[in-house]
Formats: structure tokens, sequence, C-alpha cells
């Protein structure tokens, strides 16, 4: 069998691109393989540990970050996809005087969390769904995190949550 | 002033952390110089290897090693793994090589073991090792194992029996021969795997000079694997430590002990550097233990007015490759019989059988699922067969609550009676029947029936022995400052142990929430302990808290006695502090107190007492509460697509005395939904080969927030007189009874098709088919 990479490349080393972002409003550049996605250049090379990884194909949305006002999945992004951009995680979501974020406020008062697992992918699913979303049905806030996976809540809690921190949202005028 | 604060619905203590990203799961531990490993993994279901070669992977940057059976061997005795659960009716006690040795007997079993500078180089070189297998039969299909020409899932075992446990009371022949009534039914039942939203991992790291090893692994059972990780090693066990730290869910699959938590160990200390090993997704289908098949063959004898006499039938139960865990499954598949019900016979017997699929163990719930999901069936059968309403066939056959405690005449692995301790089955059916609008749901399916729709609905009832001991244990110490440390073993998955345990310990002591420090889930912290497993953590742990808290309170207040030279009686711990009852000024603080139980240098500890103003219980449970509760489901059958939609579901649960109701209503709404996709999603396919074909989740559907309907909850509390709490367990009782609802009610649904679902989960092609005839 033909060894992939080749010994040859190997001994190249792999190919590596610089890239410079912005994670929860901090400036960082770092070197990267082309290969390597967000969610492990998050986790792994810049240490923000509260994204997470469920299934690495894209299904559970474990992994899901803010990139320029989206909610995307970092395991199905590379890293060097999100040079130039802005990217928030969990660790960004709070408000700037370290208060707890509607949502998450919510998700503490509904017990939207167990395991806390799935929580940062639904949270910020949930932060950009709301954005353009102020008076979601309960229906609506289902659809919204159909691509989030729970295995502990069965989701009441967290729909339940959601619904709250819409209205609070929007008497908060955010 | 003392606060309640149990059965007060207070916030979690846990959640903060979590929420704004700063738990610390397995995968988020780094170590100085750790390497990470992957595993080569068989792709057949049944092989010998021929032969590995290994050249290739091991001249690649950044690798340092590639290990198989062969090159372990030389320096390690590498031998198949311990039986974790010893039982004497196992008759083939088949364990795994944590690396194999010859033969591989499931598609994912480990082949070979690579260590790399980092997962992805790590990935590279299993990519270019070669392993040339051959190929073998393999069984698959559990129905078929113990046919006589059935391929053997062990090449060199006699046949593919594992063993066979019965359950067996009354006078089953003599139940029969009198009974009006003989129903007959025969199904398969399919629970899928654990599915974790975190899958396992562990990191392990040896220190040289003390020899010790210290583990951090996505585990329910710390304390399991440093036993047998110290049995498998021939290592004192007290030089291990074993860590759960934030565990992401653990559902059943995550209480064993794995081949991996040998492996990485041992390469840390064939390396001498910390090793991580995180499994993916793809590993976690075939790598972790799932539940899998059970085909029923039961009948009942009944009499024209639907009283049960008597249970009997044959249970063929797929055990995998190997028995990791023993016999827990069958034992809990066969425990639950007869349900709540007071059935005078049953004789009900279980082989269980090797096939060539990952080993299984329990998953939320364990066996029972399936024992209650029979036993409704056949209530059902009985409603349908002799017209009578299914609610009063239930009424008709319940143990009564006068007749509590009742014996049902079958007996535990250890000899002594199964014996249900309270409850109340008739007010559970018919608060869930209010909660269901079940007094209206006839008028309703008649209209829905003018509108072209098919709605149904279903109960179901049952009955789950919780808090397994034999015991866990919870360490209460005041610190000097006042805050009060309470440790305990077992470790939690997100069930909000550190809330409950500190409701207790706050209320008994007289502080606030936030003065408690809580850690459980580390050997190096707290002796001993069991394992959060079987709805057991609230019946054993909760006691235990109870108990400590309260020798430190009496220790507390003899001491204040002598300083505010007040009477015993005459003192009340209130805010922190003893004083004289209803006194504020003539007060001492429990940190006060505690400075003076552990004094400095030159300092006296106070003649009669022990240093240190704190307290170890071990006080767990006094036998099996149990547990129980109605469900009612309701739903929607589109006869062209074959899809059922949930439209309502309504839950009657009696788990004793309530410590916090958010938490119970977290736990009873994540297990309906576990139960509910074992009845509509949860599919782990083989093909006949033996190849896994749902190992992604495009494949292997999950319940999703779409497709889960409102769940409603009422609550009955019948507390235990088995623990001081009257707490029974609750972290499976959502999930055991709520496959048998839903199915029922989608027969309901279809009544005019005279439909009879043979199979779960429910597909939508095979439920056109049974629609047309």
């Amino acid at each position: 069998m033909e060894p992939w990479p080749s010994l040859k490349e190997r001994e190249k080393g792999m190919a590596s691109r610089k890239i410079s972002l912005k994670l929860n409003g901090c400036e960082v550049s770092a070197t990267v393989e082309p290969r390597l996605h967000l969610a492990d250049f998050l986790r792994h090379t810049l240490g923000a540990t509260g994204t997470h990884l469920g299934c690495e194909h894209g299904v559970c949305g474990a992994c899901t970050v803010n990139v320029d006002g989206d909610a995307i999945r970092s395991c199905l992004m590379f890293a060097i996809q999100v040079d130039g951009k802005n990217v928030t995680t969990i660790e960004g979501i709070a408000n700037p005087d370290k208060t707890l974020h509607p949502i998450q406020e919510a998700f503490r008062k509904h017990h939207g969390l167990q395991c806390g697992f799935c929580t940062p992918g639904m949270i910020i699913t949930l932060e950009a769904f709301l954005k353009n979303h102020p008076n979601p049905t309960e229906f609506e806030i289902r659809k919204a995190i159909s691509g989030n996976i729970c295995r502990c809540t069965g989701y009441q809690p967290i729909v339940a949550a959601a619904m709250e921190a819409a209205t609070n949202l929007k008497n908060q005028g955010q | 002033m003392s606060v309640r604060y149990i059965g007060a619905e207070v916030q979690r203590m846990e959640d903060l952390r979590l929420l704004i990203g700063s738990g610390r799961y397995v995968d988020d531990i780094t170590r100085d110089r750790m390497l990470h490993v992957a595993f080569v993994r068989s792709e057949h279901a049944h092989a010998n290897i021929k032969n590995i070669d290994t050249e290739n992977a091991k001249m690649l940057d950044g690798v340092h090693g590639v290990l198989t059976y062969q090159d372990i061997t030389s320096s390690f005795d590498l031998k198949r793994m311990g039986q974790l659960f010893p039982a004497p009716v196992i008759e083939q006690n088949i364990t795994q090589y944590p690396v194999a040795n010859e033969e591989v007997c499931y598609v994912g079993e480990i082949v070979a073991v690579v260590v790399a500078e980092n997962r992805a180089i790590a990935e590279d070189a299993i990519e270019i090792i070669n392993v040339e297998y051959d190929v073998m039969p393999a069984i698959i299909d559990c129905r078929l194992a113990l046919e006589p020409n059935a391929p053997k899932a062990h090449k060199n075992s006699k046949d593919n029996l594992v063993g066979i446990i019965r359950t067996s009371f009354g006078e089953i022949d003599k139940a029969f021969k009198t009974a009006d009534h003989i129903f007959r039914r025969s199904f398969l039942q399919h629970r899928g795997g654990c599915h974790a939203m975190e899958c396992r991992g562990v990191v392990a790291e040896h220190d040289r000079s003390e020899n010790t090893l210290t583990l951090w692994s996505s585990t329910q059972c710390p304390y399991l694997v440093r036993r047998s990780l110290a049995d498998y090693l021939g290592e004192n066990e007290e030089s291990i430590r074993v860590i759960a730290p934030d565990v992401g869910g653990g559902f059943g699959p995550k209480a064993g002990f794995y081949p991996e938590e040998i492996m990485v160990p041992f390469l840390a200390r064939f390396y001498g550097r910390p090793i991580k090993w995180i499994e993916d997704r793809h590993e976690h289908f075939v790598a972790t233990t799932t539940q899998r098949d059970q085909h029923w063959d039961v009948e009942v004898a009944c009499n024209a007015d639907g009283l049960i006499k008597g249970i009997r039938g044959e249970v063929t139960h797929e055990n995998g490759a190997y028995v990791p865990y023993g016999f827990l499954l069958p034992f809990t598949s066969l425990t639950p019989l007869p349900g709540p019900y007071a059935v005078p016979a049953v004789d009900v017997s279980l082989k269980a059988v090797f096939t060539n699929t990952t080993p299984n163990s329990p998953v939320r719930g364990a066996g029972r699922p399936y024992a209650i999901y029979a036993v409704e069936r056949l209530i059902e059968t009985i409603s349908k067969n002799l017209k009578i309403d299914a609610a009063e066939v239930r009424r008709r056959n319940f143990v009564k609550e006068e007749q509590m405690p009742y014996a049902t005449g079958a007996l535990l692995r250890d000899g002594s009676p199964v014996k249900y301790d309270s409850g109340n089955y008739h007010s559970c059916l018919d608060k869930a029947l209010v909660l269901a609008d079940h007094a209206s749901f006839k008028d309703r399916q008649s209209s829905a029936r003018d509108d072209g729709r098919h709605i149904g609905m279903g109960i179901s009832s049952y009955v789950e022995d919780t808090g397994l001991g034999p015991y866990e244990g919870t360490t209460v110490r005041v610190q000097p400052n006042g805050k009060v440390l309470v440790r305990s073993g077992s470790a939690s998955q997100g069930q909000g142990h550190h809330t409950f345990i500190a409701q207790i310990v706050a209320e008994t002591l007289a502080v606030s929430l936030e003065d408690i420090v809580f850690e459980s889930g580390d050997t190096g912290k707290f002796p001993h302990g069991v394992g959060t497993i079987g709805s057991r953590i609230a019946v054993n742990v909760g006691p235990s808290a109870y108990e400590a808290a309260n020798a430190v309170k009496d220790k507390a207040i003899k001491l204040a006695s002598e300083t505010l030279e007040a009477a015993e009686q005459d003192l009340e711990l209130s805010s922190g502090k003893v004083q004289v009852k209803g006194v504020e000024d003539l007060s001492v603080s429990l940190g006060d107190l505690a400075r003076t139980l552990s004094p400095k240098a030159g300092g006296k500890v106070p003649s009669g007492f022990v240093p240190s103003l704190e307290a170890t219980s071990y006080t767990g449970s006094n036998g099996s509460p149990f547990a129980s509760g109605t469900n009612v489901a309701e739903v929607e059958v589109d006869i062209l697509t074959g899809n059922v939609k949930l439209i309502n579901y309504s839950v009657a649960h009696d788990c004793g005395t309530i410590i916090n109701p958010k938490i119970v209503d977290g736990q009873i709404i994540g297990g309906v939904v576990h139960g509910i996709g074992n009845a509509l999603f949860e599919r782990m396919i083989y093909s006949e080969g033996g190849q896994p074909l749902t190992n992604t989740y495009a494949d292997y559907l999950l319940p999703l927030a779409t497709e889960m309907p409102n769940i409603a909850i009422v609550h009955e509390e019948s507390p235990s007189p088995l623990n001081v709490l009257g707490v029974k367990g609750v972290g499976e009782g959502g999930t055991i009874p709520a496959t048998a609802a839903v199915v029922a009610a989608v027969e309901n649904a279809l009544e005019e098709f005279n439909v009879e679902i043979d199979y779960y989960p429910i597909n939508p092609q095979h439920l056109t088919e049974l629609i047309d005839g």
C-alpha cells in the first residue's frame, strides 16, 4: 500500500498557513496545517475548550460556534477558513460585565442542561437564531435546535429556556 | 433560622461553570509531554489475524510506536480481561484481550495501537498499517445462534450459549390448565447504544518516582476502573488514582471497564509520558457497549374478567461477542417480572447467546424496559381479545396499596424475596389518565377519524427496583472558615449530585447552599464507592450524606454545649452557628468549632473529642425501593407514509420523597425521550456478515427536538420505608415504560387495520406493510 502522505512528503513536513482572526473580541494569530478543522484549532491550539466535539461529522451540533454572525459547525470548517473573521465561542457569550447572557440565565433557571456537553452548541445556535427571530413560536425554536442533539434533557427544558430568553432579550432591546 | 432545602426547587450548583464553557471534560485535560493514541480496529466480524504490517507506519514522522499483541507480550503479560461481575450461571465466560491475540470476534475489536505526537499523525499511521485476515463465518442474529449449524462466534467454543437463567414461582401448570384464556405474543425488542454526547476518553500519567498511575476517564464508575486496573496490572489499588472529571453523559455503557482503560495507562508507563485517547464517534458505534436485541415468546393465562393467572415464556438475549459485564443485563431483564401486577405464577427463562457484534452491557433501564414491554404487551393483548378497556385490565391486576409491602414470589440473586416496599399504582394510573384527558379520548379519536386522521392512545405501567446496593459513602467536614466540604465517591454525568447532596447537608447543618463545597468522582479524595448505575445515587449517597451531616451536627452541639455552657437539648443550629434556642447572641460559629477541633501547635484538642469537625457515613439503603408509575402516549399515524407523530405524553411518577423537583422532572423527561428513541428511532443494524451499517448520525437516528412531544408530569409521593429520607431512584423510570406506551398508542391508532407490532423501533416502511396486511 502506498503510504499517504508519502514518506517523501512527510519529510518535507506538512504544509502550513498563517491565519489571523478575532476570537471573542481578541486578535489571534497562528500557523496551522490546512487540514486542521476549526474545532480542533479552537480547542487544542488556542485552548478554548468550551467548544465540544460530539460527532465530527456535522450532525450533533455540539461544536457550533459563531462566525461573522452565523452559527456554524466548527467540525465542518477548516481553521484556515476563518482567516480574517470574527469567531465567538461559549467563552465569549456572557455580557461584558461577566454576568450571564439571558440565554445562559434561562438555561440555568429552567434546568436546560444536565451533563453540559451539548450546552455550548445549543446556546450559540439559539443566540444567532434569536437575534434574527425575536418572536419565535415554540416549534420554531424546536426547528432551530433540530441540528443540536441532547441526550440528557429531552429538549423540553431547553425550549422553555429559549422562550423565556426570547422575551427577556426583547425587553432588553438586544 | 434553618432553611428547608429538601424538596425545594433550587437551581443547580453545577450549572454556572458549565454555562460559560468552564467545564473540564476528559479531552480538555492536557499534560506536559503528552502523547496521543489511536487504535487499529478489526474490519471483520469474525476472523483470524494472519499478519500485521506496521513497518511503513513506524517510519512516519511523529509516530513513537506501533504495538500489536505480539509486540506487547514480550514485555507485559497481556491476558484476557477479568470478569467484572462473575456469576455461576455464565457457562462460557469469554472476555476479550485488550489487544486481539489472533482471533477477532466483532468489528471494532482492537488489533493494534499507534502512539504519536498528535491524534492526526496517529490516524495517518493507521491508514498505512496493513492487516491481513482469514475471515470466518459470523453469527449476527441472536434468534439463529443456537441452531445446530449456526456459525460459532468463537472458533474454539462448544456453541454460542453464554448461560441460562429462569425466574419461576407459583403453580404455573395449574394456572395455564385452569385459566379461561391463553394468549401468546412473540416479538423482537431492540434497544440502541449509549450515545452520550461526549464519547469515551482516557488520559493517563505515570509517576516514575512513586510508581503511581493517575487516570482521567469519562466513566460512571471510577472505583470499578481502579479495582479492575489494579487487578489486571497486579498493582496496589492505592497506587492508582482514577478521576472522573466532568462527564458528558453516561447512560450505562460508561459504567464498565474497557480495553482502552488498560492500554492507555499501560502505554503511559511504557513510554514514561502522559497518554491521551479520545474515542471518536465512529469508534463509539463499534467500541462502546450497546444493548441491541432480545426476542420474547411469551404467553399469558387469564380469566374471562382479565385477571391474570400466570405468565410463561422464553427469551433469547443477544450478548454480543464477549461477556464484559457479567449477567447483569439478563438478570435485569427478568427481575422486573411481573411488573406492577399481582400475578400468582410466573415461569420465564432466558438464554443469552454470543453473536459477532459489539459486546453488550446495560443502557439506561438495563433489561427492565424489555421486561416491562413484554408484560405491557400481554396486558394490551388481554384488553384487545376480551374487549376490556386497557386501563381497566391494569386496574384489575395491579398490586393494591393495602398489599404493600408486597412480595411478588420472585427471588433476587442473593435468594431474598422481591418485595415492593410502597406505592399506589391505581392512583398513578388515574392521575396519568386525567393528565392525558383519557376520558374524552374516544370522542377525539372518532372525530379525528372523521377527518381522516388516525390518532391513538397507549398506556404503560411499570415498577423499577432502584437503589442497587451495597453502599455509597459521604464525608462531611466543616472547615475553619465555616464552609462545609462534602466528599462522596460516586461520579456524576449530569444528574445533579452536587445540588441534591448539598440540599441534604445544608438543611441538616443549617448553612446556605453556597457554603457547601462538593467533590466527587475522584478515588484520591474519597476512599470507596460503587458507581452511578441503576438509579442508585439518591438512595445510597442521600442517606449517607444525611447521616454524616447529622453526626457532624451532634458533634458540633456537644462541643458547643461546653463552650456556651448550655445543655445540648437547649441548642440548635442556625445560619452557620450553634446557638441557644432562639437566642442569636448566645452562639458559636461552626467555623470556630472546627478551629477548636483542629488546633495548631501548642493547642489542645478538647477532652473527649477526636480532632476535626467531620464525620463519614456509609449508611445506604436497606433493600431496593421500588419506583413506579404510568405513562400515556398519544400519537398520530400517517397511514400513507407510516410516519408516527407524538402528540402528547403524560407521566404519573412515584419516586418516593422528592429532594429537588426540577432535577426529578429533568430525569423523567430525558428518560422518556430515550424510551421514545427506542420505540421510533434508534436502530443499530448489522449486515448478515457483521458489518455495522448504521454508524453515523445520518443513519442511526437519535430523538431530535422537532419530533419530541410536550411531556406533562404529575407526581405521587409514596415514601420508601427502606431509607431515612424515603427516597427512591429516578434515573431510569422515564425510559422503562416509554417504549411500551408508544407502541400501544400506534396499535390503538391502527385498530381498524388490526396491526400487531412485532418489532421496535417501529420502522415506517414495516408499518405500512402491517397496515396493508
